[in-house]
């Protein structure tokens, strides 16, 4: 953890006209999304409405049927995306061997590892479990783990799926206060949540989906006080399907 | 850490098989010789080798196997000398070049072995000839080598001398196998066979077998070593394997043959000089 | 007939000497090299077919597959017609010595141990396939790191491949000789003791054998059980 995310040319991401049906079944159609080289934005919706989608495809493990994707007037970079997956993995393996794991394709040291490792475990308290084994932590200490391990890459852009999907209050303060610490790192970050509280909680601007579509990208108090869409309204007063998490 | 003791164990064996080729490759001088499995399976190896080991120091690694293999192992180069049953076979890979000499090493005789109920009343053979025509004319079933060895050449020659022809006789089986399989086969359905006496003297799984015809001297089965040519492949111990077959052909070497006896019967007989 | 075979068999147990200890350690010798190079090159290879995307993956793994019931004697005279003084690699003079032995039996492990490593991998790799590839592992680093996660279930592949080692007899034979004190292996002895007749001999190195193998998969399961304890 020594110092933010380098410059370069890799905002604004420009999404435009994506589109993903395959086998004829239209899950993208058309998302248009710009995102700026700071802050925090969280995509709400209800359940189908492509979120994970548009984050594989941000991070290239969904090539879409057609659309573009531009990083500040070029391609996808080699580096800089990180994804941090609903439920990450964990090798059987000391919790410190999984949070260094993306350092692996960087050809490291094995003392660098392990000292920007369990620095970062400080960071994201568990470092007094550095030598346990991953698989054995709770789920909360997983998601920070698996935060952690997104976090040591120092991403300039970093893709969240519903990271406190399954955790008690307790464990999501805890994740968000990680979240909002990588944020102060210089790191970009895109979220997926079905918490309407912790978007409130951590969002500087919501984008709104439904259908495959954004329908809505705006500040966050804006969007809870006035939304501009028909879906959203509808969708904050509970009258489209989502799941509940509190 | 499993891992770690799971290397640890890797490179522990490793090391033992390193040890154990390094074992192989720093021992003193040997010879491979490849011969028969009569001679292996009646246990005259394991009787003469320690004794011409204890006098030149040359260890003497036997590959047994039939006459006819052992021939081809000698043809490829891989074995130093050979000690097989088969005069015409031998003769002939000595005049193509492969061997350099041969000897006469030592004699003993072919056995035919049946059940003791004897149906086909093999007991009672005027000769080798009789015998064979007596197996064949009852249809009683008869278990053949079939394996090029030499017993198995000796067995077509008296079925030829016998004039009948064998194969393909719903009596006749031919196994394909070791001396010692193909007893242990007869033993097990009751059927005649054709042994060397050698084999069938340490064979402890007869059950119901016993010799039934034997000292026709048709039944003659004598052994010759043979020199594996160097000129034709160098890398064969030349000194070492000439100094074995000298031994085997010398007082020393022919008084350690005819000592060795199961149940003080001798079973192998020094050739005549 | 049965029973008394056996019974004279366990008699003789009780008087193994030297000479069955010479023998059983050759076997382990043997074997063990065997495995431990086929665990270097079946494992990787394994995971490699796992792993990788490439025209004619099917095919590969299905060849694998059925080379797992390659006949030991075929591998045998192969590794024979290789090592004689004869074939290409006669001027080592590797046969009939227990290096050849190592080698025809590495031959017959190695796919076998492939085969399940290439199960056992593509399982994990379905799982992991996504985050790997969003931190940019190159295929190496992926084979690798599958490797090392999977290795308490690749200690089934590793049994099985000591398994099949120390149970064949056919390959041993030929490329070995089976010559007294130099390359007799307890399958190769049981072969010999067979011929001769000597059915209690065989049954009670038989015995010995399968109690030998018994042990290490006691001893390899023993330390799965700890280790998944340990790490989930």
């Amino acid at each position: 953890m020594s110092g933010g995310p380098g410059g370069g040319a890799m905002f604004p991401i420009r999404v435009r006209g994506l589109r993903h049906a395959p086998n004829g079944r239209e899950l993208l159609s058309g998302v248009d999304l710009d995102l700026g080289d700071e802050g925090i934005t969280v995509l709400l919706g209800p359940n189908g409405a492509g979120k994970t989608l548009l984050l594989r495809a941000l991070c290239g493990l969904l090539v879409p049927c057609s659309g573009t994707l531009d990083w500040g007037g070029g391609a996808q970079p080699e580096r800089g995306v990180m994804m941090v997956f609903q439920k990450p993995m964990m090798l059987r393996a000391s919790v410190l061997a999984n949070a260094v794991l993306g350092l692996k394709p960087l050809g490291l040291s094995r003392h660098d590892c392990r000292s920007r490792g369990i620095a970062v475990l400080e960071r994201v308290g568990l470092a007094h479990r550095a030598h346990d084994s991953a698989r054995l932590l709770s789920g909360g200490e997983q998601q920070r783990l698996g935060l952690a391990r997104a976090w040591l890459t120092r991403p300039r852009l970093l893709l969240l799926d519903e990271p406190t999907a399954s955790l008690d209050p307790s464990a999501t303060a805890e994740v968000e206060r990680i979240v909002r610490e990588i944020r102060t790192d210089g790191t970009r970050i895109l979220m997926v949540t079905h918490n309407l509280g912790q978007a409130t909680r951590l969002a500087d601007d919501i984008v709104f989906m439904s259908g495959g579509r954004v329908h809505e990208h705006t500040p966050t108090r804006r969007f809870f006080s006035r939304p501009q869409s028909d879906e959203a309204r509808r969708f904050i007063q509970g009258e489209l399907p989502w799941r509940m998490s509190f | 850490m499993a891992h770690e003791l799971l290397k640890r164990i890797r490179v522990a064996v490793l090391g033992v098989v390193l040890a154990g080729a390094a074992q192989v490759a720093t021992c003193a001088e040997s010879i491979v010789l490849a011969s028969t499995t009569s001679t292996e399976q009646s246990g005259l190896f394991g009787h003469i080798l320690p004794i011409f080991e204890k006098t030149s120091g040359i260890s003497v690694k036997v590959v047994a196997l039939g006459t006819g293999q052992a021939l081809d192992v000698g043809r490829r180069g891989d074995a130093d000398a050979l000690l097989v049953h088969d005069r015409a076979a031998e003769d002939k890979f000595v005049a193509e070049g492969y061997g350099s000499y041969r000897r006469d090493v030592m004699y003993n005789d072919f056995v035919v072995v049946g059940p003791t109920a004897d149906p086909a009343a093999v007991k009672a053979s005027s000769d080798t000839s009789d015998a064979f025509r007596r197996i064949a004319g009852k249809g009683a079933t008869f278990i053949s080598r079939a394996d090029k060895s030499g017993t198995h050449a000796a067995e077509l020659r008296f079925w030829k001398a016998a004039a009948i022809e064998p194969v393909g006789q719903f009596w006749y089986k031919e196994a394909g196998t070791g001396m010692g399989p193909t007893l242990n086969m007869a033993a097990g359905v009751d059927a005649y066979t054709l042994s060397d006496r050698g084999t069938w003297a340490n064979f402890k799984n007869r059950q119901n077998l016993a010799i039934l015809y034997a000292g026709d001297p048709k039944l003659f089965n004598p052994y010759g070593a043979i020199l594996v040519n160097p000129d034709r492949h160098p890398h064969v111990k030349k000194a070492a394997a000439e100094r074995f077959i000298d031994w085997l052909t010398s007082d020393a070497g022919r008084e350690a043959i005819a000592s060795y006896r199961i149940g003080g019967e001798q079973l192998f007989f020094p050739s005549p000089r | 007939m049965f029973a008394s075979t056996l019974t004279d068999a366990v008699r003789l147990l009780a008087t193994f000497d030297h000479r069955v200890a010479e023998i059983v350690g050759l076997s382990l010798q043997v074997s063990g090299g065997a495995v431990v190079l086929g665990t270097l090159i079946g494992l990787p290879l394994g995971a490699s077919i796992a792993v990788g995307r490439f025209p004619g993956k099917a095919g590969v793994s299905v060849l694998i597959n059925a080379l797992m019931g390659l006949p030991s004697v075929v591998v045998g005279v192969v590794v024979y017609l290789l090592l004689s003084r004869s074939g290409p690699f006669g001027a080592f003079g590797l046969l009939y010595t227990p290096l050849a032995m190592v080698a025809a039996q590495t031959l017959l492990v190695v796919p076998l141990m492939a085969a399940i490593a290439r199960q056992v991998v593509e399982d994990a790799w379905q799982r992991y396939a996504e985050e790997l590839q969003v931190m940019r592992f190159t295929w190496w680093q992926s084979v690798s790191t599958l490797l090392h996660d999977c290795r308490h279930s690749l200690l089934v592949a590793v049994l099985a491949g000591l398994g099949r080692a120390m149970s064949e007899v056919g390959a041993v034979m030929i490329v070995g000789g089976n010559i007294d004190r130099a390359t007799r292996v307890m399958t190769t002895a049981i072969a010999l003791e067979t011929s001769k007749g000597d059915l209690p001999l065989a049954i009670a190195l038989g015995i010995v054998l399968i109690v030998l193998i018994l042990a290490l998969n006691a001893v390899a399961f023993g330390l799965r059980h700890w280790a998944m304890r340990r790490y989930g």
